[in-house]
């Protein structure tokens, strides 16, 4: 070797190597720290009186039998909050029309949806400011509410802004070529279905929940908060509150899932800042389940009517779609809730080489929970529609639909490129991707099956899905249209004294490894040990500043930002060796704790060289000042974002007396780039597979037609458990992005994104012999039987 | 009047004494009165497994049972089986098999393996899915769990 | 969501929790093992003045066996009867149906005596108690009487006791001759059912009690019939038609009928032999 290791290939090569977690061993021992698990002096708790209406005048409010019980400290209104909370609209300036209306953290005169808070009760325990909840009075005058999205625009449906003159917040026609002309060209098919995409929201399993404690001496917040943006939430708190940036501090220590529930600026958290500066102590909010499914986002909600043209050969020539969502009563704060819609515009039929597009999206307002940005925002509407299409497409002429996508899909070697809708695409590999699938789950092997099931009348179904993914945002995505979001990211790296690193950086850790990722970058591009590595995350005090984890960007960009950073370290650390070992830099490197030969033969260990630096400055020449302490930030230049891409499969069982669909096993094969960990990077995709079989089967908002929540409980949402999950076969294809050094893309929305097109795919499949089809999410019992009894008539 | 009352338990092999209301819950007694909080509140309804702890070896919903209820009783909670080592191999487990994400299911999740793994449960993959199918777990796809428990089973009882 | 505040009581016998009961006036709950009533109070649906834990009530626990009857006692867990030798070998429906009821941490709580009376119309255990022609024995101000299964749920979460506590459950010990089937079709295990049935034939007569279609659990006299005289089972689902079928978020009343004549033809394939 001729030069220093390179960083992927090194003693302490630790990139790409399967590390179990530092930090499991704390959450296994109970030892986790969550917002509700943190206990300050004098503090007291927060509770809700939420509208039980979706729309209604409130015309009054009657707290005094309220303030006369036990243990009430306090009780705010929503106009009594709005003298010290400044409100907040959720629109962005470049999605061009967008309109929202100003929000307060407690409803001012009207409540929009069933669970808005309405009046806060703050009380010495959370049972005793329930108690006085019940007691709170609270006139309402019910208005008709507009609930069903198909007919919000409609003229006999009540405007919720009658400012704006109509429900509708948002729309966007894309489009390219002529869609007209090649659908009516002769010898093309064309495939016509509506799509329906359920309500559903995150449940995490640690509800929402934040603690602030207000020192009035120093006029400064502090705010244990369970999300994902730390640094997003300081600049909402401080703008919204009237405090100044730099006396707002957000801690995020363990957060128990977020899936993108936990970064927007919800009424009641803000509300519970609000009373801590009011009253000069601590107050805690921690969401009970209930309050968790009438307040936490939901996503979905799309009415899609698409068509796909598609050639006796089986040339696609293009997709024309409309896409409905509705939004609930606002736009989401800060990032919007036009994203979803948005997304589904832009990523549709991405992996496919197309040219002529056409898809209009209308947001509207409703009067439910509201809408924002969910995991793998868009991508299961936007897969579903282009790759349920494709398969049906692929029964209509009778081809086979993996060999209908090599057809169509973009070539592994024609990159960069850009997609119908004008999306920058490169270093993808969806042939690839697609013949290692079909490689891994036996195909052949699998249709053989189907076929001999059959004649027992057992349908089994073999459903794919063709994928890519958003990840590693630039400031595109947010930032330019105005958003607090910091789309770059920042680490630092500190060697101690004692020869470890402390290592911090603005991205989260919710559950993903993040933690152990950064540790595993720094350790590797140092050359330290694993073990000796500490993180620091979730702090806005001790941090560099940055956007946080969200939108799959965690290890691509907070990732770079550290492998630039250790980076950067080490050749400061050389450059002192080189002077106290009087040898040439170029001659030196770092292993596993010591300045080193190239040969790896040590000639100082990192201890004696930061100990001399520190304490005996005395032995260095004068004009040789070493920090030891490294910050670098990193944010994607040349992409609004980096595609990732993946092929995956499900294997279904219809039980067509039930309608039962029992999942036999699930594959996936991902290519997010250079892969930091793949025991994380494994486990986290099929976690994202699994809440889209969620999404696909089981999980539903279900709305009286007067706006009423008729599911909120665990029992009446179904999430998916364990007895019915398969198990996920993973495999990866490493194409790093060439955006980075590190060549890593995001990974954690893959499985949410594509599992529900191929979950869609495998029951259609097995319904075929029947003639039957569902286009339906989730698709429960019921409606597959009816679709079975639709084709049997 | 009864409204509060005097009990003393056990939790994790130490006497515990104290007055609590009577409609304080077993989870939130141990976690706001004795700061024991690794056991964690999801739904509190019976339903997420969160709180799954065992009284007197048996595992229960912490949400479920009034703290009065366990008055007599012997308590563990995810502290006392770490402490205690009884949990330490499904721990190492957890951790090889990266069977955790964000923690939060994780002390239920592992009380409920204890359960399996305790009883004589087989490394059965179908049958240990649905021992756990009463602990939600968000974060992963439970294939990382089963595969942890399975890992504990081959290897204690070869 | 907290419990509302209660009186929390813990009678230490079967007289003294009787005369609490009367004296709240149906305003005190009796808590056996909270699996569902606990829940209710954390949603602050149930807000009961006070609470009667039977917990201390010796009176209501054991099983105990003689030469036709097996006794349990109302507070016997459902984790105990899963284990109980005497339980297995003599009512094998209920072994049957055990691992489809909930989960270990709430079987290791939720008893069988709070199940009957609640009688959520989707619980397993009324509608075993109906197919196995179970009696309830129940105390009240007045005594102890018995109640036939068939007699004692009157509706959804509504049951024949006045005043009340069921003290044991008396079931007939399974004759040789005597065959068993259970099926429930849910779509997460430990669910509560979409349908579900449990099914006890004796010599040639058939009794069969649905659970998770209508309000209650639910027999259909013209459909046991049916079975009994072997009809074709396209016959003997028309009359299906007896049973005012639920409808909710989940399935509506076609797919639920659709569904029991399902589990019914199910439950009957897998009949013990």
């Amino acid at each position: 070797m001729t030069g220093p290791a390179h960083i992927f290939d090194k003693p302490n090569r630790y990139i790409g190597q399967p590390e179990p977690r530092a930090d499991a061993a704390r959450l296994l021992q109970g030892r986790g720290r969550f917002v509700d698990d943190e206990k300050l002096p004098r503090m007291v708790h927060a509770a809700f009186v939420r509208s039980p209406h979706a729309h209604a005048k409130i015309l009054s409010v009657d707290t005094e039998d309220a303030l006369s019980a036990t243990g009430v400290i306090a009780i705010y209104t929503g106009a009594d909050l709005a003298e010290h909370v400044t409100p907040y609209i959720g629109t962005l300036t470049h999605l061009t029309g967008l309109r929202s209306a100003p929000q307060h953290p407690l409803a001012m005169d009207v409540a929009r949806w069933q669970g808005e808070p309405v009046v806060m009760v703050v009380a010495t325990s959370r049972a005793l400011a329930e108690d006085a909840c019940e007691l709170v009075d609270v006139d309402y005058d019910e208005l008709p509410a507009a609930v069903n999205s198909e007919t919000a625009l409609d003229a006999d449906t009540p405007v919720i802004h009658p400012e704006f003159g109509s429900n509708l917040a948002w729309e966007r026609d894309v489009i390219a070529g002529d869609i007209d002309a090649a659908f009516a060209a002769p010898g093309v098919h064309v495939i016509e279905r509506e799509f329906r995409f359920g309500r559903h929201t995150g449940v995490t399993l640690e509800s929402r929940g934040t603690l602030c404690e207000y020192d009035p001496s120093e006029d400064q917040l502090t705010v244990y908060y369970s999300g994902q943006a730390p640094h997003m939430m300081q600049v909402i708190f401080s703008k919204h509150l009237g405090l100044p940036e730099e006396n707002v501090r957000v801690i995020s220590n363990d957060v128990g899932g977020s899936f993108g529930i936990k970064i927007h600026t919800y009424g009641d958290e803000i509300a519970t800042a609000a009373a801590a500066k009011l009253l000069r102590r601590p107050v805690k909010f921690i969401a009970d389940r209930f309050e968790s499914f009438v307040t936490d986002i939901h996503a979905r909600d799309h009415i899609v009517k698409a068509k796909m043209g598609i050639t006796e050969a089986g040339t696609i020539v293009g997709i024309d779609f409309d896409d409905l969502t509705g939004i609930g009563p606002f736009s989401m704060y800060p990032r919007t809730s036009a994203i979803e819609c948005n997304q589904v515009l832009n990523l549709t039929g991405a992996p496919y080489v197309m040219e002529n597009y056409r898809a209009k999206g209308r947001v509207v307002f409703q009067n439910k929970t509201l809408m924002c940005q969910y995991r793998a925002v868009g991508h299961p509407i936007a897969m579903a529609i282009a790759d349920g299409l494709l398969e049906d497409a692929a029964r209509k002429i009778g081809m086979d639909p993996v060999a209908l996508r090599e057809l169509n899909l973009m070539a592994d070697d024609s990159y960069p490129r850009t997609s119908a809708t004008g999306m920058k695409l490169d270093d993808l590999s969806h042939k690839r991707a697609l013949r290692k699938l079909t490689e891994i789950m036996d195909y052949q092997g699998l249709r053989a099956d189907q076929t001999e099931a059959r004649k027992d009348g057992i349908y089994r179904g073999i459903g794919f899905v063709s994928m890519v993914e958003v990840t590693n945002p630039s400031p595109m995505f947010y930032g330019i249209g105005g958003a607090p979001i910091a789309s770059q990211d920042g680490a630092t790296v500190r060697l101690d004294a004692g020869g470890a690193l402390h290592v911090s950086s603005s991205i989260t850790e919710q559950g993903q490894g993040t933690n152990a990722i950064l540790a595993q970058i720094a350790a590797g591009v140092f050359g330290i040990a694993l073990n000796r590595v500490k993180v620091t995350t979730g702090d806005t005090a001790t941090t560099p500043y940055g956007g946080g984890t969200w939108a799959s960007r965690g290890a691509g960009i907070g990732g770079e930002a550290m492998l630039l950073a250790a980076q950067a370290l080490k050749d400061q650390v050389l450059d002192v060796a080189g002077v106290m070992l009087q040898t040439g830099v170029e001659k030196l490197d770092i292993r596993d704790g010591a300045v080193t030969d190239l040969d790896g033969k040590e000639r100082l260990p990192l201890a004696d060289l930061a100990r001399t630096v520190y304490y005996r400055g005395n032995e260095l020449p004068n004009d040789l000042n070493p920090e030891l302490i490294a910050t670098r930030h990193y944010r994607v230049t040349d992409f609004p974002f980096v595609f990732t891409n993946g092929a995956m499969a499900a294997h279904v069982e219809v039980d067509t007396e039930t309608g039962f669909v029992k999942v036999l096993h699930f594959w996936a094969v991902e290519d997010c780039g250079r892969v930091i960990n793949p025991l994380l990077v494994d486990e986290q995709i099929r976690g994202g597979v699994v809440q889209g079989i969620g999404g696909a089967l089981y999980e539903e908002c279900h709305y009286s037609p007067d706006g009423q929540f008729l599911n909120a409980t665990m029992a009446d949402y179904m999430v998916p458990m364990a007895s019915e999950m398969p198990d996920i076969t993973i495999a990866h294809i490493e194409t790093p992005t060439k955006t980075s050094v590190l060549g890593a893309k995001g990974a954690g929305e893959a499985g949410t994104g594509g599992a529900p097109a191929a979950i869609l795919n495998a029951v259609n499949d097995a319904l075929s012999p029947m003639g039957a089809s569902i286009w339906q999410m989730p698709m429960t019992p019921e409606r597959i039987l009816t679709m079975l009894d639709n084709a049997a008539e | 009047m009864s409204r509060s009352i005097d009990i003393k338990l056990r939790v994790n092999g130490e006497d515990v004494g104290a007055t609590v209301p009577a409609r304080l819950n077993l989870v939130d007694f141990l976690r706001e009165e004795l700061c024991l909080t690794g056991s964690h509140v999801g739904c509190e309804h019976g339903v997420c497994g969160a709180c799954t702890l065992t009284v007197d070896g048996d595992t229960v919903r912490g949400c479920l049972m009034l703290a009065t209820q366990a008055n007599g009783k012997e308590v563990t909670t995810i502290e006392g089986l770490a402490d205690s080592g009884q949990s330490t191999a499904l721990q190492a487990a957890f951790t090889k098999r990266n069977a955790l994400q964000c923690g939060f299911c994780t002390p239920g999740m592992l009380a409920s393996a204890l359960g399996y793994v305790n009883a004589g449960g087989a490394a059965d993959r179908d049958a240990i899915r649905q021992h756990i199918s009463g602990n939600y777990c968000r974060c992963t796809g439970y294939q990382s769990i089963v595969d942890a428990i399975c890992d504990v089973i081959k290897e204690t009882r070869t | 969501m907290k419990a509302p505040d209660f009186d929390y009581l813990r009678p230490s016998s079967l007289d003294v929790a009787l005369a609490m009961l009367i004296e709240h006036d149906g305003e005190a709950m009796p808590l056996a093992g909270g699996q569902s009533l606990m829940p209710m109070m954390n949603f602050r649906v149930a807000a009961p003045e006070a609470l009667i834990d039977l917990a201390d009530l010796t009176e209501l626990r054991g099983i105990t066996v003689d030469t036709d009857t097996v006794r349990i006692g109302a507070m016997t867990r459902y984790a105990e009867l899963m284990s109980d030798p005497t339980v297995q070998a003599h009512i094998p429906l209920i072994g049957m149906a055990l691992p489809h009821i909930a989960h270990d941490a709430v079987r290791n709580r939720g008893t069988i005596g709070g199940s009957l009376a609640l009688a959520d119309p989707a619980a397993e255990m009324p509608a075993l108690m109906l197919a196995l022609d179970a009696s309830i024995e129940v105390a009240g101000p007045d005594g102890t009487r018995m109640i036939k299964a068939d007699d004692f749920f009157l509706g959804m979460f509504e049951t024949a006791l006045d005043d009340e506590l069921i003290t044991a459950i008396h079931v007939p010990v399974a004759t040789p001759a005597q065959r068993f089937g259970f099926h429930e079709l849910t779509q997460r295990h430990g669910d509560y059912a979409l349908a579900g049935v449990a099914i006890a034939k004796t010599d040639d007569s058939y009794c069969a009690a649905f659970f998770g279609v209508a309000d209650r659990a639910t027999r259909v006299p013209e459909l046991e019939a049916a079975l009994t005289r072997q009809d074709n089972i396209k016959t003997v689902l028309t009359h299906l038609d007896q049973i005012d079928f639920t409808d909710d978020l989940k399935a509506n009343h076609t797919t639920r009928q659709r569904l029991a004549g399902v589990a019914l033809t199910r439950a009957l394939k897998g009949m013990t032999q």
